[in-house]
């Protein structure tokens, strides 16, 4: 299959610290034989060589941030899990499906055993007796990869009973999902797992640590969180602390896409490494493609609020990024330069969350969809401005009060920090409506641009006049 | 209106140091709570409604609407919450009324609204509707969706009693929540996804659930109809009065619904002891029998071959000329009663006076098919006190078949954990897949079966752990009861501390055993005298013998050779064509009184529409009866029969002549005869909606033995036992203990009872092929 | 065919042994599904429900939440063409434009002779390499029409039936867990210990 590997993702520029892609530049990366050569499993002799409980201070001390979305340190995660209470269980979130995001499939089809033994290190830490790796269903390869390396890590012995003939012993069960992004959202990954339909279970009562798969207290871990722990087990919390700042330490991935040159993954330095960096950096992106102007990016994610270049010099810091208007979520940068048709783009993210919306909440479940139609119109220019006014409406339904967004000089606006409230069970309501709320403030000369007053085109007319395309 | 969401019935409690009590703030009133308690059930107890969809105080909560937000103060300013999920806390202030939850509440209104069809004024529910309610109470009032609505097939029928409109439905997930959650069958679900989310069955698989009529209830649009209720009123041309259903002795609390003096609608009231708001479908659907127009509805006398109608004076006068008769000419033991489980506590009263005036000491209310009324001076139990027990013990029939809303609670309680069942039974009943022991035993065996599982270590430790309930009833109707009262006393031997919850099921069977209509288990001697020309006057009181009693060679006999029969009755059965005179009696929902549940709980009946014809309340008859017989028992009116019943001996033990099975020929098969939710009953058969449900006569074998035997599955069999035989349609049904063979009770078809014989203690048949 | 072939049967045994509770199974069961039919049949389904311990509306209820499962046939190849952001700013609308004139069909329904059925998907992490595409959920990475083209006369060709099997098939290696080195499931009420490694202390 040699077409996969014909546009590898530019993960290799610069001379930075490599934690989780550094096997990446072999061609038989995935193969246990390549994995032992590069220092394979030998985080997991040493965190078996010590006391389960001075495994997980080795993860705490490292603040490992969660890189599913919410940035949540791993170590401390495990630690609200209640005492006691058996069996528990792993749940590794391999659903990636963010727009934008595109970082653990290659985790998993490049380095299927680094995962594994990340796996295998928080099942020791945390006494977690059973593990459960979700993968999404569309990545075919990831799924295939995965299952030989575990076929491969069984044989050896670093899976299963006595695992290097220690007491420790767990299973990896290799599941996969059908189709569904919001089972990303780990209570709607813990139902799916279940066998149910991928809806959201309301936090609380139903926070994970203490009340996930079956009931029992569950971990839910995003692949590249648990992809750190081989590399933070062999080189320690203070090497791993060295790297980034003090409160987002190590390493990320961040794909950036869109416009730019060289669209691409990169291992970034965490809390440190800017936006313009990213974008402009030769080492990274190298710049807005055709070297246009750049209009904005989204900046974690098609759930994030937008910023513009004003937020260029921003770093990869939750503590900044928050107070600026969006987040970081899950490190996917999506670029758009001064030809976007911003309406159009805006389209294609808030029909992404009316399409993936679980249908539980009233809310994201007709809200969502109404959005989209009603934006449909005004990108085909069949809308009026009462049509904008009512988008704010249907939003202010979902997220009632201010919705964050991004400072402009240009326009004088100030920033509304993160977060929004919410009238819905989990952040796809609330996401339909993220792209809307950031084009409507940010361009909406663009939306006026494209609306008549007060009347409604009829709507054979409109037909014809019908405009737009993404970009 | 009330009715559709009927919320528990409070049980005050006294004001003592509680160390689950807080106490928080509802709108600046305080509101005393409970530790778990969610905010909206304890704004439930204030004037202050949060409205609300998806909520039901008897399902766990799923957030789902999204309508029942509120604000709750926290530290960083108020917080927005759904008020069915989030827990009260001490010191907790929660505002329901503010700008912001406003404006959160009419936007969630607009959203549901945005797609629904508002057809409300031809909606069944309109007038009722929840949706319609707090549109106009808490909506935004004009609706600014313009797009094209959802648009599915109108109403599909998704049993063959309840139709779903997708278009109205604003998916809370009530029903389906039902569905698994309470009545275990899961047989609708959410489909699809996000916008296109719809509640469907499986293409070929109804929801032919026995509580399929509660979603209908609880449905909070009117998005699910039943069939037997659709286009049928308005519900304000509605008026309506609380009773008690008792077309089982569970007693579940109802509300009768009527307009114009026509019974249309029971709903389902919540009683916190017995039915948490559930009703069963035939529990539900036999209003209709009442409307039938197959009912008395005047005096009838024989004149030869056939029935002339007459005045009451000269019906009762007729009567009481028989009884006149055979008492002076035969002495009082020449008369006899049969039945009464049907009437009001009140009737059965009224009957025990006359019969005790005139020396009748030949009188039962059950038909040869129970177990001796002695059961109920056992040791006693209620339905909570079986739900909260460690142990229960079910020495009983299906319950999900006989009690049906007894099963729901049960059921609820073995999945919550709360309670283990160990379970005796020839057959898989609907408990056995919740059940912590499932015990079979061959009819007969039951003694056998209850001593080693008492001998068994884990059983006993298991008993051993705290309250046991007995659940007792009479499992098999080709088998001497005998071997269930052994098989009891066993068990009380063993643990004498365990209680009773006597499972007798006709409605009113303990009302009239209180009230002195039964006694033991006389109706055999009764039936075996009156086949032996001993009887000259018999009295039905709403019983059936040829329909009921399974000995069927020895009911044909008796009512052959009663020389007078005397029905009072309310519909023309199989019996009453034998009668002499027929007393046309008020049915349910035409009078009112009380009634005794299986518990011994006295529960409400009431009067709700006037009495069909000329037909009275039992009492009446009886009290005019006695007028005309010089026999007056001193009844100006029903309140002369409220007096409570003196209470009963308590016995520890039943009486037990201790039979045993003879062995089984290994050819044969041991015959197990049980009732469905649906047979020939007379309130099922005349209420249309319900009537073509039964399954059908039938016999049911175990795979391997229909394998040994080689005969054709879905073909005729020949069954037969002794010298005789009836033929019956063979079905497989693995849930049908190897050995036995399993024929439903009272169905359309072939009639078992053929084969039956009071005097057998058990029945061995052979089946074979036809061909 | 639609209920499960016996050797099916045997892998979803497998499969539901390894969850504490088979319901679990019930999506992995419902690709095995798919990959012996293609699309998941109503048989099938009800097969599963058996297999599982639920009923057929649960089972349909739980896998017609999920884009995957097809209850009718659809062609032999599924293409899959993204259109959430970074593939719209990158054209995946003219790419859907060229695919529909090409095939002479509209998205979400399939050519007349079977081969293949075109689909509008969302975004399939590949967004660097936009736009992209796959068929039966094999990527294709900045694909132009004209690369789009030679990918359809392939797929016609029969070219590619090496590298993408047949709609319903996902992975081409399935995990196996071997009887000697595997620890088992068990019933989450079963077990009452913390596990041997933690010699007794608590585990954080
Ligand atoms: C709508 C939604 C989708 C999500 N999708 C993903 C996902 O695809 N992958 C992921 O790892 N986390 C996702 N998350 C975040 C998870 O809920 C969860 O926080 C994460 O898996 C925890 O892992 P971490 O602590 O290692 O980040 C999603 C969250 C939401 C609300
Ligand atoms: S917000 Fe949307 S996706 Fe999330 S639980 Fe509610 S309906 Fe489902
Ligand atoms: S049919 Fe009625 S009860 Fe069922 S989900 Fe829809 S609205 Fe709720
Ligand atoms: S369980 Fe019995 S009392 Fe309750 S509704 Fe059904 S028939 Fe009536
Ligand atoms: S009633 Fe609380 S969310 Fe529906
Ligand atoms: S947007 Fe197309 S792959 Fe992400």
């Amino acid at each position: 299959m040699t077409s996969t590997y014909a546009h590898a993702p530019g993960f290799v520029a610069g001379d930075r610290p490599k934690i989780v892609t550094s096997r990446f530049e072999f061609a038989d990366s995935y193969t246990i034989e390549r994995y032992l050569a590069t220092n394979g499993y030998a985080g997991l002799r040493a965190a078996l060589s010590q006391p389960a409980a001075s495994v997980h201070d080795e993860v705490r001390n490292a603040t490992v941030l969660g890189r599913g979305g919410a940035g949540f340190p791993a170590g401390t995660k495990w630690g609200l899990t209640p005492q006691e209470v058996w069996p528990r269980y792993l749940v590794v979130n391999g659903d990636e499906s963010e727009p934008g995001t595109y970082k653990d499939r290659l985790l998993m089809e490049r380095d299927p055993h680094q995962l594994i033994e990340g796996c295998l290190i928080a099942c020791y830490a945390a006494g977690l007796s059973r593990c459960f790796l979700y993968i999404r269903g569309e990545m075919a390869l990831a799924q295939e990869r995965m299952a030989a390396a575990l076929n491969e890590a069984y044989a050896a012995g670093f899976v299963g009973k006595n695992i290097l003939g220690t007491k420790f012993s767990v299973d990896i069960v290799l599941h996969w999902g059908a189709g569904a992004y919001v089972v990303g959202e780990e209570t709607a990954l813990i139902e799916s797992l279940e066998g149910n339909r991928g809806m959201p279970r309301l936090k609380p009562p139903f926070f994970p640590a203490a009340n996930g798969l079956y009931g029992q207290p569950t971990i839910v871990n995003n692949v590249e969180t648990l992809a750190n722990l081989p590399w933070l087990l062999c080189n320690g919390s203070e090497a791993y602390t060295a790297i980034g700042t003090k409160t987002s330490p190590g390493t990320r991935m961040v794909a950036v896409s869109g416009h730019v040159k060289r669209p691409g993954v990169f291992e970034i330095i965490n809390g440190v490494t800017t936006f313009r960096d990213l974008l402009y950096g030769e080492e990274f992106c190298g710049g807005i493609r055709n070297d246009n102007k750049l209009k904005a990016f989204v900046p974690g994610g098609g759930s994030a609020p937008w910023f513009t270049p004003d937020q260029l010099d921003l770093p990869f810091e939750a503590s900044q990024v928050g107070p600026a208007g969006s987040m970081l979520g899950s490190g996917a940068i999506m670029v758009m330069d001064e030809t976007t048709d911003i309406p159009a783009a805006a389209l294609t993210l808030t029909r992404f969350y009316a399409h993936e919306s679980c249908g539980k909440c009233t809310p994201c479940r007709e809200g969502g969809t109404w959005l989209e139609r009603i934006l449909t119109r005004v990108v085909e220019g069949t809308g009026t401005d009462a049509d904008l006014d009512q988008l704010v409406e249907v939003g202010s339904s979902i997220c009632p009060g201010d919705f964050p967004h991004a400072s402009n000089a240009d326009l004088g606006l100030a920033a509304v920090p993160f977060p929004y409230k919410m009238t819905t069970i989990c952040f796809v309501g609330p996401s339909a409506y993220a792209p809307v709320h950031s084009a409507l403030t940010l361009f909406r000369s663009e939306f006026e641009a494209r609306v008549t007053t007060r009347k409604r085109i009829p709507v054979t007319a409109a037909a014809s006049s019908a405009t737009g395309h993404a970009s | 209106m009330s009715t559709t969401e009927s919320t528990p019935d409070q049980v005050e409690t006294e004001v003592v140091i509680d160390p689950n009590a807080v106490s928080l703030t509802i709108n600046g009133k305080t509101v005393a709570a409970r530790k778990g308690e969610l905010i909206i059930a304890a704004a439930d107890r204030t004037s202050d409604f949060i409205p609300r969809f998806c909520y039901h105080p008897r399902m766990k909560p799923v957030g789902m609407c999204r309508q029942c937000l509120v604000e709750v103060e926290g530290p960083r300013g108020p917080m927005m919450v759904v008020s069915c999920m989030t827990p009260v806390a001490d010191g907790q202030v929660v505002h329901t009324e503010t700008e912001q939850v406003k404006k959160a509440q009419e936007g969630i209104l607009e959203l549901l609204l945005a797609n629904h069809p508002l057809d409300c004024p031809v909606c069944d529910k309109g007038g009722e509707c929840p949706l319609q309610d707090q549109a106009f109470s808490h909506g935004p009032g004009e609706s600014r969706y313009v797009e094209e609505k959802r648009h599915y097939e109108k109403p599909i029928a998704i049993s063959d009693l309840v139709f779903l409109d997708r278009e109205r439905c604003i998916l809370c997930d009530r029903c389906t929540r039902f569905a698994s959650e309470v009545a275990g069958d899961p047989l609708i679900s959410f489909t699809h996804r996000g916008n296109n989310t719809q509640i469907l069955t499986f293409p070929d698989e109804p929801f032919a659930s026995y509580f399929s009529g509660n979603t209908v209830q609880i449905c909070p649009v009117g998005a699910l109809t039943a069939k037997p209720y659709r286009f049928k009123a308005r519900p304000w041309d509605l008026e309506e009065t609380q009773s008690t259903c008792t077309a089982c002795s569970v007693g579940c609390a109802t509300v009768i619904q009527s307009s114009r003096d026509q019974v249309l609608r029971y709903q389902g009231h919540d009683n916190d002891e017995v039915n948490w708001g559930w009703l069963c479908d035939r529990g539900r659907f036999n209003f209709e029998s009442v409307n039938s127009e197959d009912r008395f509805t005047t005096p009838l006398v024989r004149v030869g071959e056939s029935f002339v109608p007459t005045s009451w004076s000269s019906a009762l006068e007729a009567a009481a000329r028989t009884i006149r008769l055979a008492v002076s000419s035969k002495g009082a033991n020449s008369v006899a009663i049969l039945g009464g489980a049907r009437l009001a506590n009140e009737d059965a009263r009224a009957w025990a006076m006359l019969a005790s005036k005139l020396g009748i000491t030949l009188h039962d209310a059950q038909l040869d098919d129970g177990l001796s009324t002695e059961v109920f001076n056992l040791p006693q139990a209620t339905i909570n006190d079986a739900t909260s027990a460690t142990t229960v013990i079910l020495l009983s029939p299906d319950l999900k078949e006989e009690l049906p809303v007894l099963y729901l609670r049960l059921r609820d309680a073995a999945t919550k954990n709360r309670t283990r069942i160990i379970e005796f039974t020839t057959k898989a009943s609907g408990l056995t897949r919740y059940a912590w022991k499932s015990v079979n035993y061959e009819p007969g065996a039951q003694v056998a079966a209850v001593n080693a599982a008492l001998n068994d270590t884990e059983i006993a430790a298991q008993l051993g752990k705290g309250n046991v309930v007995v659940v007792l009833g009479r499992a098999n109707l080709a088998e001497s009861s005998d071997f269930t009262a052994q098989a009891y006393n066993a068990i009380a031997a063993a643990f004498p501390a365990a209680t009773v919850l006597p499972v007798l099921r006709r409605g009113n069977i303990r009302g009239a055993a209180t009230a002195g209509l039964t006694a033991g288990n006389n109706a055999r001697s009764i039936l075996t005298a009156a086949s032996d020309g001993h009887v000259e006057c018999l009295i039905l009181l709403g019983a059936d013998p040829l329909s009921d009693v399974p000995d069927l060679d020895l009911a044909r006999r008796a009512l052959a050779s009663a020389h007078n029969i005397i029905a009072v009755e309310t519909f023309p059965t199989a019996s009453t064509l034998r009668a002499d005179v027929v007393l046309p009696a008020a049915a349910y929902a035409e009078r009112g009184g009380t009634t005794t549940n299986l518990e011994g709980r006295v529960l409400p009946l009431s009067q709700k529409i006037t009495a069909r014809g000329t037909s009275r309340p039992d009492w009446m008859i009886a009290t005019e009866l006695a007028e005309q017989l010089g026999a007056d028992i001193d009844v100006e009116s029903i309140d002369d029969l409220t007096a409570i019943d003196a209470p009963s001996e308590i016995l520890q033990v039943l009486s037990v002549v201790g039979s045993s099975a003879p062995e089984r020929n290994s050819y044969d098969l041991r015959l197990v005869v049980s009732r469905k939710m649906y047979d020939n009953a007379v309130s099922t058969v005349t209420s249309p909606s319900i009537a073509h449900l039964s399954i059908g006569a039938g016999i049911y074998l175990n795979s391997r033995d229909i394998e040994r035997i080689g005969a054709p599955v879905g073909k005729d069999v020949k069954v037969s036992a002794s010298s005789k035989s009836v033929i019956l349609t063979l079905h497989a049904d693995d849930s049908v203990l190897k050995g036995t063979a399993w024929v439903p009770f009272n169905q359309p078809g072939t009639d078992i009872r053929e084969l039956l014989n009071a005097d057998d203690l058990i029945v061995d048949v052979r089946v074979e092929n036809l061909s | 065919m639609s209920r499960l072939t016996d050797a099916n049967v045997a892998i979803a045994y497998e499969i539901i042994g390894r969850y504490p509770r088979p319901k679990s199974a019930l999506i992995p069961i419902l690709h095995l599904a798919q990959e012996q039919d293609g699309y998941v049949a109503q048989d099938a389904m009800k097969h599963i429900a058996d297999l599982v311990g639920v009923t057929s509306a649960e089972v349909f209820g739980t896998a017609s939440f999920y884009e995957m499962f097809k209850f009718e046939p659809v062609g032999k190849y599924l293409l899959n063409i993204c259109g959430t952001m970074s593939c719209a700013l990158m054209g995946s609308e003219e790419l859907m434009h060229h695919a529909e004139k090409r095939l002479g069909i509209k998205a979400g329904s399939t050519t007349p002779d079977g081969l293949i059925t075109l689909e509008h998907a969302e975004c399939q992490a590949a967004c660097t390499e936009a736009p992209c595409l796959q068929v039966n959920y094999r990527y294709r990475f900045k694909m132009t029409p004209a690369e789009l083209d030679t990918l359809i006369d392939d797929l016609a060709a029969g070219k590619l039936a090496d590298e993408i099997p047949s709609h319903g098939v996902l992975a081409t290696v399935r995990q196996h867990i071997p009887a000697d080195r595997g620890v088992g499931a068990v019933a989450p009420e079963k077990v009452n210990e913390s596990p041997e490694w933690l010699d007794g202390k608590s585990a954080l």
